[in-house]
Formats: structure tokens, sequence, C-alpha cells
């Protein structure tokens, strides 16, 4: 009997598709057993004693698995709910898989064996389970892998594509379970590995949603209503607010060339993964075995991932952000690299020349007047001429976008400062309003403004004293003099936004 | 904390009147199930209730119970199988199987609260005998309960009742029921027999009645990570009587 035209047809593709040359360098014929996609990957049996799973913490990442056969491997994997920090000051209950929020690194080779084992500790107070996007099977292992408190799953798969794969709780409700920590990575290695680097990192985003403002102190429980809004208290990297800063930032040297497996648990939110001063010398973007070169942002899906290469040539720190910036500065999503070595000033010069500049609405000369008083303060009294001097540059850079040059503001949108009622009954609460912003309903005037003025907490005390000293002193207002030592006072007794005007 | 009152309330039983339930799992075709006037325990078992049960039935002390009735963590926190040590007495009885919490039960002449008179019965506010479901503030107890992280219950009672009377139905522990497991067991047509549903990705969320009620799928999935023999540190139980023999 013939085959029917579409069976043949198909023979015929298939065929053609075997025929093509792995890659066209002709490389090594060990290396062209391709790791792309599942088909044909299943490289037989696992081979030799079982090999027990590295796991590592974030932003450690575990060795390369330096096989080059498939094993099989076990995995055990402790689910922990913990109380830990977000924030300074701020605790959240985080449900992590090995303690810690992003999930522990998990690293094998395509075509392993994994003997996953789950297990929930005993003070655990909600069942889990864990879905692997590296397992093909339904559910991901998460039907396999429930577990009640106190108890232990265990499921088996076979690694069949290759790639970076991200993994998180599964259990109903699975969007709380995953806002509150429950996602990690593993890593399936192609069977010839990657290229050798002199730095690997684990660095993964998440969005998380408190009861509390954004840094406000203490236990915060997780928000329901703000997370089905995707209105996100915090994005931070591994887990915490701070924790890739200071001590605690990634290292490397100049010459060095670093890989970075990014992670990106959600729930919601989608990343828009940049270093700041790098360009991405090569991205297999969303995880895959397909690499871009050049880049300078790299999307990363919730629940995706992207690894990204550069070289460092230049000394100094290089800052993670999610692009999407006010994350970066208002909840959290921010890490550092330092890199140390000598100056490469060819590439990168430094700071050549330091000198006054307020932006293209300051007054050529403008800086000198600021310089002024600043140094007749210094020296232990300013004159009222250099305050108002100083002032009207400073306002001029600062304050005349919104307010206007003459003060009159923009009505119904920017209250006036002219002649302002509001204005002139306080000059303490003024200077309170430059430092921490002003959020709501106000009336000046007799019109109700509402409308956001951002904190301006970068100003200096004698900035701000300048500032208000000018504005006080044109258009009507009453003269007050403000005092820098008046604005230190209101500082101190300001609740400061955290993180305002970066 | 007022021990006076986990005193006086644990043991007491409360009626619970009959009414119309909505499942938070319909069964097709069947929005609503009528649930029959019953009597039931104003606050969960206490470790005082069981240390006085395991006296009288030696069976289910600690070291005796038989392995397919209950898991090695059984009464785990207890110093000896017939002595609390540290644990307050007026705590709910935690770290118990389904088997023994039921053979408890039946020895008061009653047994465990099925799925849905347990829900019918928790889902009385302080003054309306349905909503505790959709009131935020049942949720925030259970968020705060978790939120608190690793800390055992604390003593029954400390809280405010419902309208039935009965204390501690959020946000002190998970409860066993008679037919935990039944949604496992009594499957959606539309899905063809699939006994997983509420256990991966998504799946519970398609047949709820309302995806926004976080505190009963943490409810619900809770439940069905049990086996019979299954026990947890923050899992107890109280009875259920029926009125007429």
């Amino acid at each position: 009997m013939l085959p029917s035209p579409r069976i043949f047809l198909s023979v015929v593709l298939l065929s053609a598709c075997q025929g093509e040359p792995a890659s066209p360098e002709g490389a090594d014929p060990a290396k062209s057993v391709v790791s792309k996609g599942s088909s044909g990957a299943d490289q037989g049996p696992p081979q030799g004693e079982p090999v027990r799973a590295i796991l590592t913490q974030a932003p450690a990442v575990p060795p390369p698995t330096g096989r080059n056969a498939p094993a099989k491997v076990i995995v055990e994997l402790e689910v922990r709910e913990v109380v830990k920090p977000i924030s300074e000051g701020v605790d959240y209950t985080f449900w992590t898989f090995g303690g810690d929020v992003p999930g522990s690194f998990i690293r094998i080779r395509q075509g392993d064996t994994v003997e996953f084992h789950l297990q929930n500790h005993p003070s655990s107070k909600m069942p889990h389970n864990i879905d692997l996007h590296a397992v093909t099977g339904p559910g991901g292992g998460a039907a396999s892998s429930f577990t009640a408190p106190g108890h232990e799953s265990q499921f088996t798969f076979k690694a069949l594509n290759a790639g970076l794969y991200v993994y998180h709780c599964a259990t109903a409700p699975v969007g709380m379970h995953v806002a509150n920590g429950m996602y990690g990575l593993i890593l399936v290695e192609p069977p010839e590995g990657l290229p050798p680097v002199d730095r690997e990192y684990y660095v993964m985003q998440g969005d998380f949603y408190t009861v509390g403002k954004y840094r406000e102190k203490g236990l915060q429980p997780f928000d329901m209503q703000k997370a089905i809004e995707e209105n996100a208290t915090y994005v931070v990297f591994n887990g915490a607010e701070g924790a890739l800063v200071g001590d605690k930032a990634l290292q490397a040297n100049v010459g060095e060339t670093v890989r970075l497996y990014i992670g990106n648990g959600g729930p919601n939110l989608v990343s828009s993964f940049h270093v700041i001063g790098e360009i991405f010398d090569k991205v297999y973007y969303e995880g895959g075995s397909k690499t871009q070169e050049n880049v300078q942002t790299t999307l990363v899906p919730a629940g995706g991932s992207a690894i990204v290469e550069y070289k460092v040539e230049a000394p100094g720190t290089y800052v993670l952000v999610d692009h999407s910036l006010f994350r970066a500065f208002n909840k959290g999503a921010l890490g550092m690299m330092k890199v140390d070595g000598g100056d490469a000033l060819e590439i990168y010069s430094g700071k050549e020349v330091d000198s006054v500049y307020l932006a293209d609405k300051a007054e050529p000369g403008a800086g000198q007047a600021v310089a002024q008083a600043s140094a007749e303060l210094a020296q232990g009294s300013v004159t009222l001429a250099s305050q108002v001097a100083a002032g009207q540059a400073l306002y001029a850079g600062t304050c005349s976008t919104c307010h206007q040059a003459d003060g009159k503001g923009l009505e119904g949108i920017f209250p006036p400062l002219a002649g302002s009622d509001f204005l002139n009954a306080d000059p303490l609460r003024a200077a309170g309003i430059v430092l921490t912003g002003l959020n709501g309903p106000v009336t000046v005037n007799g019109k109700e403004y509402n409308s956001v003025m951002p904190p301006m907490s970068q100003l200096n005390d004698d900035e701000v004293a300048n500032i208000l000293t000018y504005v006080y002193s044109q258009w009507g207002n009453q003269g007050h003099v403000v005092t820098a030592d008046q604005v230190a006072k209101v500082r101190a007794s300001a609740a400061m936004p955290q993180g305002a005007a970066h | 904390m007022d021990p006076g009152a986990a005193l006086a309330l644990s043991g007491l039983t409360v009626l619970v009147p009959a009414g119309e339930h909505r499942p938070f799992y319909p069964s097709p075709g069947q929005e609503t199930v009528q649930v029959a006037t019953f009597a039931m325990d104003a606050t969960p078992v206490t470790h005082a209730e069981v240390l006085a049960f395991v006296r009288d039935q030696p069976q289910w002390q600690r070291g005796r119970v038989k392995r397919l009735f209950a898991d090695e963590r059984y009464l785990s926190s207890w110093a000896g199988p017939t002595d609390l040590g540290t644990l307050d007495p007026l705590a709910p009885a935690t770290e118990l199987s389904w088997h023994a919490a039921r053979a408890f039960c039946q020895a008061q002449g009653g047994d465990l609260p099925t799925v849905h008179q347990w829900e019918h019965a928790a889902d009385a506010t302080a003054d309306a005998p349905t909503g505790a479901r959709q009131d935020p503030a049942t949720l925030s107890l259970i968020l705060d309960w978790y939120g608190r992280g690793d800390t055992p219950p604390g003593p029954v009672a400390q809280g405010a009742p419902n309208l039935h009377g009965l204390y501690d139905t959020h946000g002190l522990i998970w409860e066993w029921t008679l037919d935990f497991n039944s949604l496992l067991i009594a499957s959606d047509a539309r899905e063809g027999g699939d006994q997983d549903r509420m256990r991966f990705c998504g799946a519970g969320a398609i047949s709820a009645i309302d995806p926004a009620d976080y505190a009963s799928f943490m409810r619900f999935a809770f439940r069905s990570s049990l086996k019979a023999d299954s026990t947890t540190r923050d899992l107890g139980f109280r009875c259920a009587y029926p009125l007429s023999p």
C-alpha cells in the first residue's frame, strides 16, 4: 500500500532538516549533538553513580556540571516560611525554596534525569509544590510535588531542553505564593556546557505587595488588593531592597568577563533589565539558546529569564536596574557591581571638569551667586543680598519649571508663590514642603490645587533657605528670611521620604 | 491573653442553625447545598482535652498509635506519650491525624464536621450567618496569622466569636473535616475527571465561585494537600454533633 501524500510529505521535510549541517563552520562533531529543542535530546539513560546537586543561594551560582554524559541528579529542596527584612526596618513573611528569595539555584546538564525531593518544613502553615519550567510534563512537576507541612514529595523528570528556566510554587492561590517569593532558577546546561567566564552571578527580580507603604516600618502583611491591581510596593533583586548594595554588591575585576543569570519571578511585572554603564556583549535572550550581541536593556518576562555576559573594562560601580525607573529608585529594583582594577582612562576618563551648572533655566553666572552665598555662610554669616541672589539662581534651576519664573504658577495645576496666602502663612511649613514634597489638596488664594510636588531633599539646608528667602522677597510676599539653621531643624524633624529625588 | 476564656469555653458546644450554603467549589448544576442544624464545639479541641482522651484510650498515644493511622510527627511536640511538657494545655491540639481526630470526636458522641458543615458554620460573621468569605477582615485574619511566621498557636477563644458563638474559625489553626479529600473525588464533568485540578497553576481558579477569595483558596488547597495519616503543627480540629441520633 502506498503511503498517503501527507505522510510522504512529512518524511521529505524531516529528511531535509536532518540534511542541514549543524554548524556552518563544521564544528567539533561532539558539540554538534545539538542542544536545541527537545526532539532527539534524550541522550540515553543516566550514567555513573547518582550525583547530588549543589544548590546555592543568590547571588552565588553552582560550578559547571563538568560532565559529558547524562547522570542521575538528586535535588533536595526545602520550603520554609521565614520572616526576613524586605527593606531596612521592614519585615515580610517570605515563602521560600531553600530559606531565601530567590530560591536555590539548581544546575544540571541536558539529558540528566533529576530525582526531585520537595520538603515542606514542619513549621510551614501552607502546603506547597513546585512547577519547574525545565520539566516536560503536566504541571511541570506541580501535581506530583504537592506537599503538606512536615512532609516530603518525590518525582523524577528528564531534562530534555537546555536553557535557563524559572521554577515556582503553583499551589492555589498561585499568585500569592509567587508574590511571597516562591521562585528560583534552574540552569540546564547544553551538552557541551557554556563557554567559560571569569564570574557567574544569580540575580532574580520580584515584585512585592505590602499593606504598608514603601519603607513603612515593621512586619508588613501581604496586600491582596494591591497584588490584583499590580500596584507593587517593592520591586527588588534577590528578595530585598539592598540585597546587592554596599558590602553585598557583586564583585569583578577589570578585564574579567561576567555572566549574569537573570530571572524574573514576577508575579506581575516584566523587567527591563539594564546595567548602568555597561553594554551586554552577549544576551541569551529569554534564557534560550540563541544569542544577541551589543544589548543595552533586555526584557525579562515574569516567569522568564535571560543570560547576559559582558566584559568589564573600566573600574567603578555599575548599577543594576529595572529600567522602568521608578521601580529602581522608588521601589528598590537596584543592585550594584563593583569593579576593581586600574583606571582605563582611554575607555572612560572619569570626571575631567567639575563646575556648577544649573540646567538650561539658570541664568548665566548663577553658579557664582550660589557659591558666594555658601562661602559667606561658611564664614559665619550670610547677607540677605547674597541669599536672595543665590536663591534666585536656584529657583530658576529647580522651581521655575512648575511655579514659573514670575512665581505665578499655573492656575489649577501649580499653585502660585506670588502673593500666596498659603506660602506666607508659615515659612517653616514651606521649608518642610520643599524637603518632603506635598501630596494632596491645598487651597491657595481661594483656589484648590491637588497635585504632587516631589520632595527636593537633594537641596542643602542653605540652598533651601536661600530659595525661600528669595521667594519671600519677591512678588509682594512678606519678606521672611529663612536661615539654614531653621531648615536643618525642619529637616531633622520631618519624616523624610526615603529614596526621594534621585 | 485571657486563659479564663479558653478554660470556660473549651468543651462547650453551640448550635449552628440550618441554612443554605454556597460551596466554594460547587458541584455542576448545584450552586447551593442545604445544611441541617447541628451542634459544634465552640472552640478547637485543646491539648488538655486530647491528653484526657489518650489517657483513656492508650491506643492513640504517641508510640502506640498504628503507623497506618498517623505519620511520624504525631503529637511529636509533646514531652511524652501522656505529658504535654511546656505546651499550653489551652492551646488547640495539633499534630493529630484525621484518624485520631475522628476517634476523639466519636468518643464524645460526635464526628468531624463535613466540609459543608464546617464552611457553613465558619462563613458566619460576628452578626450575620453568612459573609465571612467575602469579608476582608477574614482574609486579613489569615494573612496576619501566617504573617507571624514560625509561631505555635496560642490558647483558644482569645478573639471574638462569630454569630453562632464559634471561636477561632479563622486565623488560629487549620481544622480537619470529615471529607477533607472530597474535592479530589468529586470532579467536574467538563474537566474529564481531572483529579489534579486543585494542585497546580491556575487550575483551582477556574471552577471556584470567587477567584478573589484567597482565604478559601488557602483553606481548600491546604485540605487537598492532606492524607488521613497527615499531622502538621498548624492543623487541629473541632467536633460536630447531630441533633438527634
